[in-house]
């Protein structure tokens, strides 16, 4: 409130105040969580994409002789393979690299999947009421009434497991906190007077909800979505891990887990690495979800 | 023997992201034994702040200086500990605005009563009892026994703040402090609360601090005034002196910025810019860049404290330089000159019944919003529907903007049922403007694109007339091009509501509903906007309706009054009529109870004859 004040008395009348963008652009570069985090997701973006470039070793090629070889910093390491290899012969490091691809497309996927589920029920549910609300709301219990990852497993298994089953499997089964959060929201906005004066002036129900309603559940569908983005990536990787996700031999960091947790007492690298992997794509998200969410705010809040 | 209450050089920062905002600086007041202080001020004039200074309720981070000495304690030596043993409840208490929210919704009334007398005040818990007993029947609860073992829901908003009163007095204080005590009620309720508290001031012998915004109230309830603007305290005297002959310019424009009853509406006296930041305090006197006698020394230097303890200001003008307050000009000469009998809209035997179920299968409950009302807004007029909160106003109100329909009866809009037009035909004929400016504004838009909303859903005009149309919106309300791509955030109240009155007008609609416009607004920001509204009414020939529950506000606007009690309308008739010999009973009690801004000395009354 006094800071309002402040912007309208301090402005001098012949100053011309900074557009939106530039205000944008001056608070993503003071938010140090969204730089982190825009950097990090920026980079492994990057590596996906030119992953065979980067790669030194073809991911898929075995190689029997050289199983299991420790990373360049264990004194039986070599600069040949940097990260080692894996049970089979396979260069870890060019097997994380396109691992990077699979965890970033089903993430986006399954997490953009469950956007448009949940976001539209929640804002049907919280914008008409009444039995459209009912129903929602029964779905939204009948959902959580199932063992998300046990669903995922049979259906996966009666489907067939390929990367967009997977996606789409994950994405359905991870739209409540969008419903629960998007629908609060929508309940509490479409009682505000803006609303009101909106229909007054002769908008339908969908002009509302796209143009007065939307655009103010931006920040909370924002930081679901990177919190969904990392628990799909988590999902994917547990999936794998059982066996029902990402099918080898495509590298997916998951399924490196699973595969190299036999040897994980005197092969540790091969569980760590990809842990961290995973570690650092989700912490990124979040980062750059929350700061996201800081610099599109355009009451400047935080 | 000292004064009660000494307040010296007190300050008050409060860190924000932004810097340290100095909502308090060098306010010093003092206070007797037994005697009301008003302290009154617009919203971030540290009015607030102060109170909760000497209660030791300010934020944790908040820094705070200069001293607090009660009854020749140093307050700012004792530790918190000392304090609240010592003083809170015993001897210094306070009640705040919010009656809603200030008691517990889980324990009884009989608990939240007797649970501080019991702990602090060395009470047995049937003497508590019995002292909370005696209160509740002096508040003028009925049935106090059953009230004790009651919740806070069961009590209406009014009989909240009695209790909440009660609760304050239990230890007797010696002062008590009423943060906004009536704001949030309505204005029967209002004047029975604050006569129930001048009562016990004077029962009790207690002093009071008095923290309101509402200067007519100040008048009414208090021996001293203290006028706070920016953080300071600019002018402080005698409640009768300061009201009568006010020194400080901003004194005198926040009067003249009040809507009065007596004589013929007037333009209002609006004071030009806004309210200070507080963040970057002003080397010389904080009201300058609004000063209407501003000097080259008021910027420089801070002002010299004028006058005597009897009544003194900060401002640099004597007595004799003071510019004598010229009458302002009468806005019309006559409520019902040159109107057309036209019915712009025209709602007849209009019945809403609400009707809610607990649960899926619960029994079904109905409410009667609206019963039976008739109500036709001519053509050029302005018609003032009054009623209190619950009587349906607000209900009607929609109903008569087409945005709902009624359980039975009809509204017709230039001769035509409104359930027959289209949405669009509809936005042409009427719009909205709403209480709550921060609410009415879709915080993720831009000015130009809220104003521009209405012109885009129609459709009917290319993007450079929509956007021309929309600067000339601005220049209506007086808002200026540069806020064009501001966000609501950035603005004040007042100019956001002119941002919604300036989008109500991008269409040039032939009616305005207007919901409580101003009743959100500061005194001085209101005397903006109702000046803003009058004028455009002249200017477009706009009819308006006006839902108030402000008497004064009424008698300022409308050529016509209707009277809502419990869904039904009590009383119809011309302003004049109706304000000067109201027929109805309940009208007649909503003009007594609305406090009426009186100056007692005769030279400010000539002005007003």
């Amino acid at each position: 409130m006094t800071q309002t004040d402040a912007f309208t008395f301090d402005a001098p009348e012949e100053a011309e105040p900074m557009s939106p963008g530039q205000l944008m652009r001056r608070r993503a570069l003071n938010h140090t969580g969204f730089l982190i985090g825009s950097g990090i997701i920026v980079t492994l973006a990057l590596i996906a994409i030119f992953a065979p470039l980067i790669a030194p070793h073809d991911p898929f090629v075995q190689s029997l002789s050289s199983r299991m070889l420790p990373p360049v910093w264990d004194p039986a390491g070599s600069w040949d393979h940097l990260l080692g290899t894996d049970q089979n012969g396979r260069d870890y490091l060019s097997r994380l690299i396109y691992g990077t691809r699979v965890s970033i497309s089903i993430g986006l996927g399954a997490a953009t999947v469950g956007l448009l589920i949940g976001v539209t029920l929640g804002v049907v549910a919280g914008y008409f009421g009444g039995w459209v609300d009912h129903a929602v709301s029964f779905a939204l219990t009948a959902q959580l009434a199932l063992p998300g990852l046990l669903l995922a497993m049979a259906l996966v298994f009666i489907i067939g497991p390929s990367i967009w089953v997977v996606i789409g499997i994950i994405g359905v089964l991870h739209w409540t906190y969008y419903l629960v959060v998007t629908r609060a929201a929508t309940q509490r906005l479409r009682n505000l007077d803006f609303v009101a004066a909106a229909t007054a002036s002769g908008a339908t129900p969908r002009q509302v909800i796209w143009h007065e309603i939307l655009p103010n559940l931006i920040p909370q569908i924002i930081v679901i979505f990177t919190f969904e983005l990392g628990i799909a990536i988590l999902a994917e990787a547990s999936l794998s891990f059982l066996g029902v996700g990402i099918q080898p031999p495509t590298p997916s960091w998951g399924l490196m887990i699973a595969e190299g947790k036999q040897a994980m007492f005197y092969r540790p690298w091969l569980v760590v690495l990809p842990g961290l992997s995973l570690f650092t794509l989700v912490i990124g998200a979040n980062l750059m979800g929350d700061g996201l969410r800081d610099i599109t705010a355009p009451e400047g809040r935080n | 023997m000292g004064k009660l209450l000494e307040i010296k050089d007190l300050s008050v920062g409060l860190p924000l992201p932004a810097g340290l905002l100095h909502a308090v600086r060098g306010a010093s007041i003092g206070l007797d034994r037994g005697e009301a202080l008003g302290i009154v001020g617009e919203s971030g004039s540290g009015k607030s702040m102060t109170a909760l200074a000497l209660m030791r309720l300010l934020p944790q981070r908040a820094v705070q200086g200069g001293s607090i000495t009660f009854d020749g304690v140093d307050l700012g030596t004792l530790s918190d500990a000392q304090f609240s043993q010592g003083f809170l409840g015993h001897r210094i208490a306070m009640i705040f605005q919010e009656p809603m929210t200030s008691l517990n919704p889980v324990y009884t009334i009989g608990r939240q009563l007797t649970e501080g007398a019991v702990r602090y005040g060395g009470y047995s818990e049937a003497a508590a009892r019995k002292r909370a007993l005696a209160l509740l029947d002096r508040v003028g609860i009925p049935d106090p026994v059953a009230r004790l073992s009651q919740y806070p829901h069961q009590l209406s908003g009014g009989q909240r703040q009695r209790v909440m009163i009660a609760m304050a007095l239990m230890l007797e204080p010696e002062l008590l402090i009423a943060d906004e005590p009536t704001t949030a009620l309505d204005v029967t309720v209002q004047a029975q609360i604050l006569d129930l508290l001048a009562g016990l001031r004077r029962e009790m012998g207690m002093a009071m601090i008095l923290i309101t915004h509402d200067l007519a109230v100040v008048a009414e309830q208090s021996d001293r005034v203290a006028v706070m603007y920016g953080g300071e305290v600019i002018e402080e005297g005698e409640a009768q002196a300061v009201m009568a002959e006010p020194a400080h310019p901003y004194t005198q424009a926040l009067l003249s910025a009040i809507p009065r009853m007596d004589g013929p509406p007037r333009q209002l006296g609006a004071i030009p810019g806004t309210v200070p930041s507080l963040l970057s305090p002003p080397k010389g006197c904080v009201f300058a860049p609004r000063c209407a006698y501003v000097r080259a020394e008021c910027v420089a230097a801070r002002p010299p404290l004028l006058g005597d303890s009897a009544h003194s200001r900060l401002c640099i003008l004597t007595d004799a330089e003071r510019p004598a307050r010229a009458p302002a000009a009468p806005i019309r000469a006559d409520h019902v000159m040159g109107k057309q009998d036209v019915p712009v809209i025209d709602g007849r035997d209009i019945t809403q019944v609400f009707t809610s179920r607990k649960g899926m299968f619960g029994p079904k409950h109905t409410i009667r919003a609206v019963d039976g009302v008739s109500l036709t807004l001519k053509r050029g007029e302005t018609l003032a529907l009054v009623g209190e909160s619950g009587s349906g106003k607000s209900t009607l109100a929609r109903i008569m903007l087409g945005l709902a329909l009624p359980t039975s009866g009809t509204v017709e809009m230039l001769g035509r049922p409104v359930a027959d037009l289209l949405p669009l035909e509809r936005a042409a004929l009427v719009q909205p403007i709403f209480q709550d400016p921060y609410s009415s504004l879709n915080p993720r838009r831009t000015l130009a694109e809220i104003i521009a909303r209405p012109l885009t859903l129609r459709g009917t005009d290319d993007t450079a007339t929509i956007a021309t149309k929309t600067r000339e919106a601005m220049e209506m309300v007086r808002l200026p091009s540069r806020l064009l791509h501001s966000y609501p955030s950035q603005l004040s109240g007042g100019q956001r509501q002119r941002v919604a009155i300036a989008r109500a007008l991008v269409t040039r609609p032939q009616a305005l509903v207007c919901d409580e416009p101003t009743s959100a607004l500061d005194v001085s920001v209101q005397a903006q906007i109702l000046n803003l509204l009058t004028e455009l009414q002249a200017e477009l020939g706009l009819s308006c309706l006006v839902i108030t529950h402000d008497m004064a506000v009424v008698h300022q606007v409308a050529d016509r009054v209707a009277v809502m009690l419990g869904g039904r309308l009590v009383e119809e008739g011309t302003c004049d009529a109706v304000l000067r010999s109201p027929s109805n009973e309940y009208t007649a009690r909503l003009l007594a109870a609305a406090p009426q801004f009186r100056p007692e000395v005769s030279g400010v009354q000539e002005t007003f004859a």
